[in-house]
This record gives C-alpha cells, sequence and structure tokens, in this order.
C-alpha cells in the first residue's frame, strides 16, 4: 500500500490536480454517454410506440 | 443454426440484447480492478512520482481511440464491398465512443505533459495525429448527422474513413519526421522508461475494460438504430407490443 | 479514354471563362489572407520570413476550399452531372477531369499570385522558387482531394462549411511537406526531401483520390 492517508491518496505526491483532472474527465465522458445514449434509446422506444399507437387508430 | 444468422437485424437485435450486460458488467468488473491496480498496487514511480498514474487511461484511452476508428474503417469497407446492411450500422455505433475516447486521450496527454515536459500541449507526432484523429471523428459525425438519407449517409460516412484510415499513418509519419527537423533534441517522447510489471498489467486491465464498455455501448447503440430503421417490420412491432 | 478527361475539362473551363469573378475570389481571398498576417504579427521582416512559408501554404489550402462546393454542385443542378455520371464513360475519369479543371482554376492564377506575395514576406529568391515548387505539386493534390469532400457533400445544406471540415484534416501531410520544403531551404538543409515527400503523396492522391471520388458520387446521387 502506497498511502499513509486518505489526504495523502487525495494529494497524489502533490500531482493531485493533474490525475484527479484526468480521471474526473474520463468519468465525466463516459457518464455522459452513457446518460446521453440511455435518453436517446427511451426516445426511440417511445416515438416509435406513438407511431405504432397512431397506425393502430 | 450458422453465422450469417446474426447478420439479419432481428436476430442481431435479440443476440445484443443477451450480451450488452455481460460487455457492461465486465467491464464494470475490469475497471474497479485496473483501477485498484492503477493506485493501491503499482509502485510510485521513480522518475516520474505519482504523476504517471494518468497512463493508466491516458494510454488505453489512445488505443481505443486509434482501435475503434480502424474497426469503424473495417466495417465500412465491408459494408460496401458486401453490402451489408449491418455492417454500416457498427460503423455509425462506434463513432461517437472513438470520438469521446480520443478526446480523452488528448486531454490526459495534456495533463500528464504539464507536470513532466513543462508543457500543456507539445507538437509531437503522437498527439498531433491524435487531434487530428480527432478532426476526422467530428468530420465523420458531423456528414452523417448531415445526411438524411440512411443509405447514402451509410456509404458516404464509410467512404470518408477509409480515406482518413489511409491518411492517418501519413500524418503520424509525416509529423513525426517534421519534429525531427525542427525540434530534433529537445524532448524525445518515444523512449518510454522501462515499465514495471504491474504497471502494464494495470495498463492492460483497463485496456480490455474500455474495450469491454465500447462492444456495450456500440451494442445499445446498434439496438436503438436497428428499432428505427425496421419500424415497419413485423418483428420490432411485436417487440414494442411485448414491452407496452 | 482521355477524349473523354479533355472534353469535361474543356468544358469546365469554357464555363469559368464565363463567370471570370469566380476564380478571381479565390486569388483574392488568398492574397487577403496572407495580408492579414503580418497585421496581425507585426511587420518584422525576420520573423515574416520564419512564418512566410506557413502562412502562405495555409492560405493556399483555404484558398482551395472556396470554389471546391461549385465543383459538382453546378452541374448537379441542371441536371448534367447525372447524365455524366449514367455516360458509359467511367466515372473516375470525370472526377479527374473536374479535378484537373479545378487546379487550372485555381492552382495556375496561385501560383502566378505566390511570388508576389512571396516578396512581401521577405523570402529569398531561392525560398520563393522552392515555393513555387511546391505549390506546383502541392496544389494538384489539394484539388483531387477536395474533390472526394465536394463529391460527399453534394447537395447537402450547409454543405460548404462541411467540405471544409472534412477536408481540411486531410490536407495535413501536404501542408507539412510544402511548407516544409520552403523552410528546409531556408534553413538551409535543402528541399528535396521534403518535395520528393510532397510529391509520392500527390502520386498516391492522384491514385486513390479519384476512385474514392468517384464512389462517392454515385452515392450521392443515387
Amino acid at each position: 500500500m502506497e498511502w499513509a492517508s486518505w489526504s495523502d491518496f487525495w494529494n497524489m505526491g502533490g500531482y493531485g490536480l493533474y490525475i484527479w483532472g484526468s480521471y474526473g474527465v474520463t468519468v465525466a465522458g463516459v457518464l455522459i454517454e452513457v446518460i446521453l445514449l440511455k435518453r436517446a434509446s427511451a426516445e426511440t422506444r417511445r416515438s416509435l410506440k406513438r407511431m405504432q399507437q397512431w397506425e393502430e387508430q | 443454426m450458422n453465422l450469417y444468422t446474426y447478420a439479419s437485424p432481428a436476430n442481431f437485435y435479440r443476440l445484443a440484447g443477451k450480451l450488452i450486460p455481460w460487455f457492461a458488467w465486465g467491464a464494470g468488473i475490469l475497471t474497479v480492478w485496473g483501477l485498484y491496480i492503477s493506485f493501491f498496487m503499482a509502485p510510485t514511480d521513480f522518475q516520474q512520482g505519482e504523476a504517471y498514474r494518468i497512463i493508466f487511461i491516458h494510454v488505453p484511452a489512445a488505443w481505443m481511440s486509434m482501435f475503434i476508428y480502424m474497426v469503424m474503417a473495417f466495417w465500412g469497407a465491408i459494408g460496401l464491398a458486401f453490402n451489408t446492411r449491418l455492417s454500416f450500422m457498427m460503423a455509425r455505433a462506434l463513432a461517437p465512443t472513438g470520438a469521446m475516447f480520443t478526446f480523452v486521450a488528448l486531454w490526459t496527454g495534456a495533463l500528464w505533459g504539464k507536470p513532466m515536459w513543462g508543457a500543456w500541449w507539445v507538437w509531437d507526432a503522437r498527439l498531433t495525429s491524435e487531434l487530428i484523429l480527432l478532426f476526422l471523428y467530428i468530420g465523420i459525425i458531423a456528414l452523417w448527422a448531415a445526411i438524411d438519407d440512411i443509405r447514402r449517409g451509410d456509404r458516404a460516412g464509410s467512404l470518408l474513413t477509409l480515406i482518413g484510415a489511409i491518411n492517418v499513418p501519413i500524418i503520424y509519419f509525416s509529423v513525426k519526421w517534421w519534429n525531427t527537423l525542427h525540434q530534433g533534441s529537445t524532448i524525445n517522447l518515444m523512449k518510454a522508461p522501462s515499465m514495471a510489471k504491474i504497471m502494464l498489467l494495470g495498463m492492460l486491465v483497463l485496456a480490455i475494460a474500455a474495450w469491454f464498455y465500447t462492444i456495450a455501448v456500440a451494442l445499445v447503440r446498434v439496438r436503438r438504430v436497428i428499432l428505427e430503421r425496421e419500424r415497419q417490420t413485423e418483428w420490432v412491432k411485436a417487440i414494442l407490443e411485448k414491452e407496452n | 479514354m482521355h477524349r473523354f478527361v479533355l472534353a469535361v475539362l474543356r468544358r469546365d473551363l469554357t464555363l469559368a471563362t464565363r463567370r471570370r469573378g469566380d476564380w478571381l475570389i479565390a486569388q483574392f481571398f488568398f492574397v487577403m489572407v496572407a495580408s492579414l498576417f503580418p497585421l496581425g504579427v507585426g511587420p518584422e521582416p525576420a520573423m515574416l520570413a520564419r512564418i512566410g512559408p506557413g502562412v502562405l501554404w495555409v492560405a493556399a489550402t483555404l484558398a482551395s476550399l472556396l470554389s471546391l462546393s461549385r465543383l459538382f454542385a453546378d452541374d448537379h443542378r441542371d441536371g448534367s452531372l447525372e447524365h455524366m455520371v449514367l455516360s458509359p464513360e467511367p466515372t473516375v475519369l470525370l472526377v479527374l477531369g473536374k479535378s484537373l479543371a479545378h487546379w487550372l482554376i485555381y492552382g495556375i492564377p496561385l501560383l502566378l499570385v505566390a511570388p508576389v506575395l512571396g516578396i512581401q514576406f521577405n523570402l529569398s529568391w531561392e525560398a520563393i522558387w522552392v515555393l513555387e515548387l511546391s505549390l506546383l505539386l502541392g496544389t494538384p493534390i489539394l484539388s483531387l482531394l477536395g474533390g472526394v469532400g465536394a463529391a460527399l457533400t453534394l447537395g447537402l445544406r450547409g454543405g460548404g462549411v462541411l467540405l471544409t471540415l472534412l477536408i481540411l484534416p486531410l490536407y495535413v501531410p501536404a501542408l507539412i511537406f510544402g511548407a516544409g520544403a520552403v523552410d528546409g531551404v531556408m534553413a538551409g538543409t535543402g528541399a528535396e526531401a521534403h518535395l520528393s515527400l510532397l510529391g509520392a503523396f500527390f502520386v498516391l492522391s492522384l491514385m486513390i483520390a479519384p476512385w474514392i471520388a468517384s464512389a462517392a458520387l454515385r452515392v450521392s446521387l443515387e
């Protein structure tokens, strides 16, 4: 184990800003992609269903 | 049941639905494992201190950005040659993830470069070709967005992907060569310090996690595209009915 | 076979002489972009000579884009493009003739204007001579690759801007080798290596770009 304490862990030997900046943006990129995709998929299903119901009437 | 069965959108839709959870969970577990290796098992680098821990995401992201582009070019070529609808859908489904990884690679490269070389950005061959790769991704996505006609969009985007695939290596070598002429001795990025096995393992695990993530996301996207394109067919109607 | 290329060429050149304003605009644009740089970075002669090759090359690539969106669009609008594509002659030759016409209309005048700008940027005669050589080899690449972009974006909303986005990344090697040749001769390392690579890139573009452009054209017309 490299880290004596939590503050030691977040500090990353003085490089905390660079490391957490990198990991943070990566996590943000993945999250944004997943959320956008979920929303788009739900929207597609909703509009397709609406079209289907409209056709049935 | 042979392999060709899955080339039909209806069967592929079902197969993808079964595969997605496996890849998504795989990606999650591998990410946790990879992060554990990179923060708690890998030792402090004696040259770079803790800052080197950025490479655990930088290198996999950079690999993914290039692999995904190659896979897109492959599917595009298959689609153009054999006129298979599914291959074009795969190419389209991969592009946004590829662009995302390219951006992450550039961003983490800058944040790694600053403490290591004292500069956020250097015009070295790898960074520059990565930037051009991002431009290519954006161009391809923009072209797809601009063309409403599905058939035309599929083919036009794939042609652009292909000509880009020929161009990226040329750009890489031209910038590399241009660099040796301009600033030959300043920084040599190619000479990576020898890496401990545990560091390599962390990078590999996260790279496989990125692969799993890409596959899961691409399959979700393909399923969405299939639903949209096949909305007139009976099987799509049946699926939507069942969900109601 | 070459008669078809010549016919396409003659047709495009005739159309261009009727619309003289079009190809003058590209040259004026080239001059203006290049002239903005000294205003932006200051008039110091040594610095201008240092950035001159790159600036002139970037301006040349931007100027090529102006007329590219029109490469197929005019013929598309009046329906003649469809006839030419459906004719028994190979579409590759059509694209080749069109690209060649674009180069003659945009590239040749550019070669005549460039030395004047080279003098403004305080380039030596030797450097201007190499600049001319690099543009002579490089501008056809821009016309060939531009043909791919023009074919892909044919008839799209905002096609001109999209064309720029698609094609500029592909221009990068031409820009590096072209500007690098002039830099090389100014730095005393010689221009031969850059010029040979530029020539190789030209040959590669000539072999690949017309095929992709003709495939794109057929896709766009379907």
